[in-house]
């Protein structure tokens, strides 16, 4: 057997030259993380310090009559025992928070549960103690006393008028005013509409509606949830966590805690993976809580794999139906979906995110969408990269797929004749600036992957086919800040205050540096803090390399003017006429170097810091199109990626590995959604598939290597021109799959995952 | 409180004797007790390699020994590939392929790949892929992560091979 690995691809610059921009270059934090020093959160050790474990209910769905902590509390070594009575009610009040809303009286029975428990896995009561075993055995002598009810496990029954009710105060919801006036689990309803699609599905010559299932997914990340906390006698909270949001807990911690933010400081530790998951608390009130009930001790706590799947946010399953008609010459005349998503226990699904990605990709006359956020007893759902996108894109794409088939035309032909292109208005309301989606079409059309006959099947009851699909994500604008300080040696120390989740201490460096004229090496990033740099947003909604790329860029600037002002005196010109051209200053006669300039800063005037805040305004939404060679086993169901090439508008790519890598990981988790990952529930309500071994995410043995194209269409918004690009490679991989499957056996999948016995279920055997 | 006992193992070089209780696992105790918190735990159950280490040269996910069963054991953990200068080789390939992301499965990826190197020097991509299936890695679709070690497989192999000068 000859393999190759194949060539890594080359990026396409538009040829623009850039010094730093776009070289593939060493991480920062790289030598720490291939030998073992960095520090995540687990690895945190303090003097003193207490291990924290959760109690959490065996049941789906219960009332709380009682909970007897009494034997727990005096077993030797137990320090503190904290249950829901611990936490003062929270304000009912909703507030952005990650990338998404947080309504902070949910989060906080969330985290721990109050009167009810919701989900199979659910909060009761906490222990902190001198060893992680006691605290376990502490938890065996805590006596929790339970009123079983029935739960609601879908979302189809969840919203019928006899369902079991979550929260009995909850009142359906329409564009943010109550509108129902009987308890339900249908916490919202929204709507986009424009056009008529009546009118529309008259004119189209052919049209195609389907329905489609979803299952519960999880984000998967190999670091389960930690946090350690300090709650001081003088009042000052301090937490060390795996975040990809230091100042969303900040808050968060001072709502459910109430105590006020300048008095809690969160340091966000190494992270070993968010993808939407780690934007909200979990422990670490409860870790700051245990703190203050051990009488001021330091405590730590981690989350055993089996509660990061039952108690952490997985996305929604969902029920989507599609009908979407088409004239003869391939015009898409109306588009309809209706969306209904399960929020699990808490409102606050990604259903609208899905609305707006459904037909995102297409120039729509007449639309209408129709969204349902619903409550089951399941956990409450947190994002996860491009939430709600993906199942979305499945049930759209599918459904574009089938219409491109049933005209005759080819998928991506189809596609670009309704591809939407700048100017053009999306379902979801706002207007498309520089998007490259029929760039990305072009790729995939022209990629030898795609000009290529399908590989032969490996066994006459395999079959082979090839599957397109692409996907949207808006991504996202905010908030970011970052300080830094200019060394006498040349470098910059530089501190931001992103989250680095896989790359953003080089991408933001490489934006400074370039932005300075000196090298990559000369920059020394580091992550702040809550209490040492300027306020952040999120790592997430792919707003990182872009948003506080633009603060990387504006504090260049202001080094640059300073560095300026330096010379002037040196020379004692007016600084205003001092010209920089890359790393040199030069005035008449003069010049010197940034480096020679920082030798001097002692006789100019002492040292140089500066720092900077931006809210951005003009983050452009990210487009792809990826196609997949796919083998089925008709004996056994079995579907396995052959080949996989994933085309999509980076703007522009900083760091062309972090940007491949980006594609990878989405591709790869686009494809365990798709074809192996799901929440298995019985019954009552009890998730059966509590492990990695049962809830099976891709392996190295399961994907081949991904192809990318990097297309670079420059977001005008941004100084160098970076989109973001982190979650839309997760969009089409679930539907690009489906189109495969059928166009090798025949069959249009309408659930996922599309496993081994849906597939056969498909296909008639079983 | 359970009775502890004391074992004696040589970690990464060193001889080091520690007190355990029958119940905590190599990778609660390299972590917890002996601050090697370059071993990751992921599962805690044997399902996603990040705690992997050599024992006595073999490939193990310490979350699945007791830490009572290394007496007298050899163990490498990630702090112990390093050279006393530079980086190991399958670490250099790791980070001019970009082979992590979060970083948090790479001590395992690299403790993994060591054993797979250390017995076949010459890999293909499958046998990488086969090897690594036991080690989860959610954030880079293992692509850059097998390009990785297949670099780093030819790194080690031209340093065994003698070079024509050294030949002669
Ligand atoms: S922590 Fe040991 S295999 Fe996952
Ligand atoms: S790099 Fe994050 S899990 Fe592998």
């Amino acid at each position: 057997m000859t393999e190759q690995v194949r060539e890594t691809p080359t990026v396409k610059t538009n040829g623009t030259a850039f010094r730093v921009i776009g070289k593939r270059v060493v991480r920062p934090d790289g030598v720490d993380k291939v030998t073992g020093r960095a520090q995540y959160g687990a690895d945190v050790k303090l003097p003193g310090l207490l291990y924290g474990k959760v109690l959490r209910s065996p049941h789906a769905h219960a009332r709380i009559l009682s909970i007897d902590t009494s034997e727990a509390e005096k077993l030797p070594g137990v320090k503190a025992v904290i249950t829901g009575k611990d936490f003062k009610p929270v304000a009912d009040r909703v507030e952005r928070s990650g990338e998404g809303m947080v309504n902070y009286s949910y989060l906080s029975k969330n985290i721990m549960a109050q009167d009810k428990v919701l989900y199979h896995g659910h909060a009761v009561a906490a222990v902190a103690a001198t060893d992680i075993h006691i605290a376990e055995e502490a938890l065996a002598l805590i006596k929790v006393e339970y009123e079983v009810l029935p739960p609601v496990l879908n979302v189809l029954d969840a919203m019928r008028d006899d369902a079991p009710i979550l929260h009995p105060e909850l009142r359906t919801r329409e564009a943010g005013a109550v509108v129902g006036d009987k308890p339900t689990n249908i916490a919202s309803h929204e709507q986009f509409a424009f056009g008529d699609v009546e009118r529309g599905f008259a004119e189209a010559d052919v049209i195609v509606e389907r329905e489609f299932h979803t299952s519960t997914v999880h984000q998967g990340y190999i670091e389960p949830q930690n946090a350690t906390a300090l709650w001081n006698a003088d009042g000052f909270i301090t937490v060390w966590t795996s975040t990809q949001a230091a100042w969303d807990e900040q808050r968060e911690l001072s709502e459910i805690l109430h105590v006020p933010i300048s008095q809690i400081r969160v340091i966000p530790m190494e992270i070993g993976g968010g993808f939407g998951g780690k934007l909200n608390v979990y422990l670490e009130p409860l870790a700051a809580m245990l703190s203050l009930k051990a009488g001021h001790r330091p405590v730590k706590m981690w989350m055993q794999r089996d509660e990061v799947l039952k108690a952490t946010g997985p996305t929604s399953a969902s029920v989507i139906r599609v009908k979407v008609g088409a004239r003869k010459d391939g015009k898409i005349t109306a588009a309809q979906a209706w969306l209904a998503y399960e929020a699990g226990a808490f409102p606050g699904s990604p259903v609208t995110a899905g609305m707006g990605v459904i037909f995102a990709p297409y120039r729509l006359e007449n639309v209408l969408i129709d969204g349902y956020d619903v409550v089951v007893n399941k956990p409450a759902t947190k994002a996860y990269r491009a939430p709600g996108g993906t199942n979305a894109a499945f049930a759209g794409e599918s459904v574009m797929d089938e219409l491109a088939e049933k005209l005759g035309m080819d998928p991506i032909e189809f596609r670009r004749i309704n591809a939407a292109k700048e100017g053009d208005r999306r379902a979801d309301g706002p207007v498309y600036g520089r998007i490259g989606y029929i760039e990305t079409l072009d790729a995939i059309a022209n990629h030898p992957h795609y000009r290529s006959p399908l590989p032969k099947p490996s066994a006459p009851w395999c079959k082979v086919g090839r599957g397109v699909a692409s996907g949207f994500w808006f991504n996202w604008d905010g908030k970011s800040s970052a300080s830094a300080v200019v060394n006498p040696d040349g470098t910059v120390a530089y501190l931001e205050g992103s989250t680095d989740i896989g790359g953003t201490r080089a991408s933001l460096a490489m934006q400074l540096a370039e932005t300075l004229g000196i090298d990559y090496e000369d920059v020394r990033p580091m992550v702040g803090d809550t209490q040492t740099v300027g306020y952040n947003d999120a790592t997430g909604g792919s707003r990182t390399t872009y948003g506080s790329g633009i603060a990387a860029y504006h504090l260049g600037k202001e080094i640059i003017r300073e560095m300026k002002r330096r010379a002037a005196q040196l020379w004692d010109v007016p600084e205003d006429d001092i010209e920089v051209e890359g790393n040199v200053y030069r005035y008449a006669g003069h010049s010197i170097t940034f480096k020679e300039l920082c030798a001097k800063l002692e006789e100019t005037g002492g040292p140089i810091s500066v720092s900077v805040s931006v809210n951005t305004h003009g983050a452009v939404p990210g487009l792809a199109t990826h196609v997949v060679d796919v083998e089925v086993d008709t004996e056994t169901g079995k579907v396995q990626i052959l080949r996989y090439t994933a085309a999509q508008d980076v703007g522009r790519a900083i760091h062309p590995d972090y940007v491949e890598g980006q594609i990878h990981g989405g591709v790869a988790q686009g494809i365990g959604w798709a074809l192996s990952e799901e929440y298995v529930y019985d019954e009552q309500g009890h998730l059966l598939n509590a492990s990695l071994l049962d809830y099976r995410i891709p392996t190295a043995l399961d994907l081949p290597l991904i192809e990318t194209v990097l297309i670079e269409v420059p977001n005008p918004n941004h100084p160098f021109g970076v989109k973001g690009v982190g979650e839309v490679p997760i969009v089409p991989p679930a539907a690009a799959i489906a189109n495969a499957i059928y166009h090798a056996v025949g069959v249009r999948m309408n659930v996922l995952p599309m496993k081994p016995s849906a597939v056969l279920k498909a296909l008639g055997k079983i | 409180m359970t009775q502890k006992t004391l074992v004696t193992a040589t970690i990464n070089g060193d001889v080091v004797t520690f007190a355990c209780e029958p119940r905590q696992s190599l990778l609660e105790v390299l972590r917890e007790t002996l601050n090697l918190t370059g071993t990751k735990e992921g599962c805690n159950n044997g399902n996603c390699g990040a705690c992997a280490v050599l024992l006595d040269g073999v490939l193990v996910n310490s979350c699945l020994v007791l830490a009572v069963e290394v007496e007298g054991a050899t163990i490498t953990t990630i702090e112990g590939i390093a050279p006393k200068e530079g980086l190991h080789p399958i670490q250099q390939a790791f980070l001019e392929n970009a082979a992590l992301q979060c970083g948090v499965c790479t001590p395992g990826f690299i403790v993994a790949t060591k054993a797979l190197l250390d017995r076949n020097p010459n890999p293909t991509e499958h046998e990488v892929r086969a090897w690594l299936a036991g080690n989860l890695c959610r954030c880079t679709g293992y692509d850059k992560i097998v390009r990785a070690v297949l670099d780093a497989a030819e790194r080690l192999r031209e340093q065994l091979t003698p070079t024509a000068e050294e030949a002669r």
